[in-house]
């Protein structure tokens, strides 16, 4: 997963780069079903890989040749990026290292059907509001990217035809 | 539970995902590889949920909702990100950030 | 007695030079002319007034004259050290009101005439009144700070004056080099004031010439060099006074002074202000007299015999009838500050300061009058120099007398005016110091000799052929030379030494008659030299000058001081000191200046990288400050 991302980042060419970023998806997803969760796993794989994955080769092939060589940024840039990278990385691991995590020895298997009343439930510990908030995210983001890519073009037509 | 996998070599791998997608961010001059890397970041963090959730509290499934509503963003933000890009690419005719740095006048 | 209308007397002017300074345009030049003259015209009678209460009315107290001030504090340095402005009035101050106040009005008057269709008429009155304003204030001045104030406005005032004629360079580089020289003696000046602050803790000039106070007294407290600091002081003091009176080595600035207009001449390079440096010596008399037993007294009365020989031997062999008359100023200048020098202090002692003040009124008669004269003939001939000259006595009758009576003053002939004068003078000399004395009488006999080579050349000589008939003045002109002729026969008369001495107590003088007749005999003398060389045409003069080849050669040259300045100021100071100086100013000092700003600009320049706009930059900066965060407070921060 590490070996994707690495190449997904540094990929010079475009439709390479979405394509590891579909393998790094697919090892999280993977992770998701050792530990268990399945219908998260479902979600991740639907969502992203099928979802996101396609929305962003679309757009490279709208705004691309694919046989272009991306630019990268300059050498100096990329080790000084790197190096606090991973000044951040050792930070973030040797925090995580010093931590006693109180692992609990369970082997509790999550159904689909927890989650979902979960999800929608009332009581205390329900999710049920951010549900809705989610739902009217996702309806304004529909709306927004309509108007947004839809540009100038309806309204010459609308000139045109009068 | 993944046997013989202890959660810090799974946050371990979550932070390395994480600042590959911080160096990609930095690094890259297109504005779709951008968008990418934050992607990765963003899945960074959802792991970091999940297994946090699964490992200490297994009991609980805020992790899991939490999860679920990143993805979601993600997606959203992914789209709208898209239909920008589409836009600026109608208006300047390319998807490099160095040509977004310049002020209209 | 009554102060308050003396503040009117500089103030008139003051208000006169403001208005026509202000009003140059707008004003027509002949209402200027007027206003100018009016005003003055009040001034003097207030003089007047001034001088007939305190002589003779108000002024005497227990037999000895009293100095009145009127002052308020100005600068506070201390309880003692102050700088105030302010009036002083005693016998000195209240003669100089009066010299000043006649002069300058005669030659306001005289101007109305000889500056008439002149582009800037109304400029010229501005800044006579300015001069006159100035010279007042260094009249009553009742401090050192506030004389050496004063000082500096006359020295503009000259320098304005004599660079009148700006379009001329010769006048503009006169102006300058009057003004830089005598800035330079005042370097000297103000030196000797700072010290004498130092030493003495005053300035005043009411306490500094106590007798008995603490600033004469103590004189010996601090030595250097073998002097004490307040000779050191007093001789710094003088270098000032030397410059203002064109004492040697000062002198140069004189002569050319003259590019300046005639009424000018008259008034400032004549009259008043380079007596300034004679009345400077004789306001700190007490002090010269008696700190170090009368050492800086001793060099005053050197310098001044050294210049006036030096002058009259240089004004024998000039061809500019107003260099001559320049040089024959300070000739007698140099009369004045000797006879300072020789002077003692109790009643008949002080005969040297009375005659000094003496001379300085009648010379001030006479001087004017003279110079008002050849502005009179350089007016009708259109010329400076003799050879243009000649047979004028037909054609000018009236400056002809005037000037004749001027010449017979200055001869020292009795009964005018400059007889009285130059015979206490002489005999000061005699009963101080037998050399000066002897300088004294061959300086009186050249005075003669050179002033009447010029009036013979003038008025009788040869008959020159002039292209349009030289005319009289008109009155305007002639007015005040009649007047000026009037006071040289009369003031001769006044019983001088009654009113100014130096202890102010007044005293008796007598006419010594061996020495007054050795005078008279040595002016006669010179008179009738002059008579042989000069009254018919003939070429006796140029024979006598070849016979003295080289030395007539250096005294026309005036012994070429002024070549031998500009040789230091240019080889010397200017490649050498000034050059360097500057190299360094323009090098290091402004290069570092410049430094600092173009280091400051190249470091903007890197700082404004950071506002960059770009948002992959900022996530960066971002990313490095959380990640330092989080590094600082869980492993560092130890709480």
């Amino acid at each position: 997963m590490i070996v994707s991302a690495i190449a997904s980042v540094s990929s010079r060419k475009m439709l390479r780069t979405v394509v590891y970023l579909l393998f790094v998806l697919a090892g999280v997803a993977g992770i998701f079903f050792l530990i268990d969760y399945n219908f998260l796993a479902a979600v991740q794989l639907t969502v992203y890989g099928g979802g996101i994955v396609v929305l962003m080769i679309f757009s490279v092939l709208l705004v691309h040749h694919i046989e272009m060589k991306l630019e990268v940024a300059k050498l100096s840039k990329r080790i000084v990026t790197a190096l606090f990278c991973a000044i951040g990385a050792g930070v973030f691991i040797s925090t995580i290292y010093t931590y006693d995590f109180q692992v609990t020895d369970s082997t509790k298997t999550t159904t689909t059907a927890e989650i979902g009343t979960g999800l929608l439930s009332y009581e205390a510990g329900g999710f049920i509001l951010p549900f809705e908030v989610i739902s009217v995210l996702l309806l304004a983001v529909m709306i927004g990217a309509i108007i947004i890519a839809k540009g100038k073009k309806l309204e010459t037509n609308k000139d045109e035809i009068t | 539970m993944i046997e013989g996998v202890t959660i810090y070599e799974i946050l371990g791998l979550s932070s390395i995902l994480f600042f590959i997608g911080v160096y990609g961010f930095i690094t890259r001059k297109n504005l779709i590889s951008i968008l990418i890397s934050v992607e990765l970041i963003l899945n960074a963090s959802v792991v970091n949920f999940v297994v946090i959730n699964k490992y200490v509290y297994p009991d609980m499934l805020q992790g899991v909702y939490v999860s679920i509503f990143i993805i979601a963003v993600a997606a959203a933000e992914t789209a709208l990100a898209v239909s920008i890009i589409i836009n600026l690419y109608r208006q300047i005719n390319s998807v490099e950030v160095r040509d977004t740095e310049i002020m209209k006048h | 007695m009554n102060l308050n209308y003396i503040f009117l007397i500089p103030l008139i002017p003051l208000v006169v030079f403001l208005l026509l300074g202000i009003f140059n345009q707008k004003i027509k030049p002949s209402v200027s002319g007027y206003i100018g003259v009016f005003g003055l015209l009040a001034s003097t009678v207030l003089s007047f007034y001034t001088a007939y209460q305190y002589f003779f009315i108000s002024g005497k107290i227990n037999g000895l004259y009293q100095t009145f001030v009127e002052k308020t504090v100005w600068m506070n340095f201390s309880d003692t050290l102050r700088i105030d402005m302010g009036v002083l009035i005693d016998p000195i101050a209240v003669m100089m009101l009066v010299v000043v106040s006649l002069i300058s009005l005669m030659v306001h008057i005289y101007s109305m005439g000889y500056m008439k269709g002149d582009g800037g008429y109304t400029k010229f009155f501005a800044f006579l009144s300015l001069f006159t304003f100035s010279m007042y204030g260094l009249v009553l001045a009742t401090n050192l700070f506030q004389i050496y104030m004063f000082w500096e406005l006359v020295g503009v005032s000259s320098y304005l004056l004599i660079g009148y004629y700006y379009t001329k360079p010769s006048a503009v580089a006169a102006a300058k080099k009057a003004f830089i020289v005598t800035r330079f003696a005042d370097l000297g000046f103000l030196i000797g004031i700072l010290i004498i602050g130092y030493y003495t803790g005053t300035f005043d000039f009411e306490t500094l010439n106590n007798p008995e106070g603490s600033a004469i007294l103590n004189w010996a407290a601090t030595s250097f060099m073998g002097l004490s600091a307040i000779t050191w002081a007093l001789l710094l003091v003088f270098i000032g006074g030397a410059g203002k009176s064109a004492m040697l080595p000062f002198h140069i600035w004189l002569p050319d002074a003259m590019e300046g207009p005639t009424p000018v001449s008259a008034l400032i390079h004549a009259a008043t202000m380079v007596v300034a440096g004679i009345y400077l010596v004789a306001r700190l008399f007490p002090m010269f007299y008696f700190v170090e037993d009368g050492f800086a007294l001793n060099i005053v009365a050197y310098v001044g015999a050294i210049s006036s020989l030096f002058a009259a031997i240089i004004a024998i062999t000039q061809t500019d009838i107003k260099r001559v008359l320049a040089f024959s100023t300070m000739s007698q200048l140099g009369y004045m500050m000797l006879a300072l020098g020789v002077s003692g202090y109790e009643g008949h002692e002080g005969l040297g300061y009375m005659a000094s003040m003496f001379h300085l009124f009648t010379h001030a008669m006479f001087k004017a009058l003279l110079f008002l004269g050849a502005g009179s003939i350089i007016h009708a001939v259109h010329s400076n120099y003799l050879k243009d000259m000649g047979g004028l006595r037909k054609y000018m009758p009236i400056t002809n007398i005037t000037f004749l009576i001027a010449a017979i003053a200055i001869a020292g002939i009795p009964p005018f005016a400059g007889f009285w004068s130059k015979d206490e003078i002489l005999v000061a000399a005699f009963e101080h110091n037998k050399l000066i004395y002897y300088i004294g009488v061959l300086v009186a006999g050249l005075t003669a000799f050179y002033i009447f080579r010029i009036y013979f050349g003038i008025f009788w000589g040869k008959d020159k052929d002039y292209e349009h008939a030289p005319k009289e003045s008109p009155l305007s002109m002639t007015f005040p030379l009649m007047f000026l002729a009037l006071m040289s026969i009369v003031v001769g008369f006044i019983p001088f030494s009654k009113f100014i001495s130096a202890d102010k107590s007044g005293f008796e003088a007598h006419l010594n008659m061996p020495l007054a007749a050795i005078a008279v005999g040595v002016g006669a003398l010179g008179i009738a030299l002059a008579w042989i060389f000069y009254k018919k045409e003939n070429n006796l003069a140029e024979k006598f000058a070849n016979r003295f080849g080289v030395f007539y050669t250096w005294a026309y040259h005036k012994f070429y001081f002024d070549e031998l300045y500009l040789f230091i100021t240019k080889k010397i100071v200017f490649k050498r000191i000034a050059a360097p100086i500057a190299w360094f100013d323009k090098k290091v000092v402004d290069a570092s200046m410049r430094g600092v700003g173009s280091k400051t600009i190249q470091a903007s320049e890197k700082i404004k990288g950071i506002q960059s706009g770009k948002v992959q930059d900022y996530a960066f900066s971002f990313i490095i400050g959380t990640v330092v965060l989080a590094i600082v407070f869980i492993y560092l921060w130890t709480i």
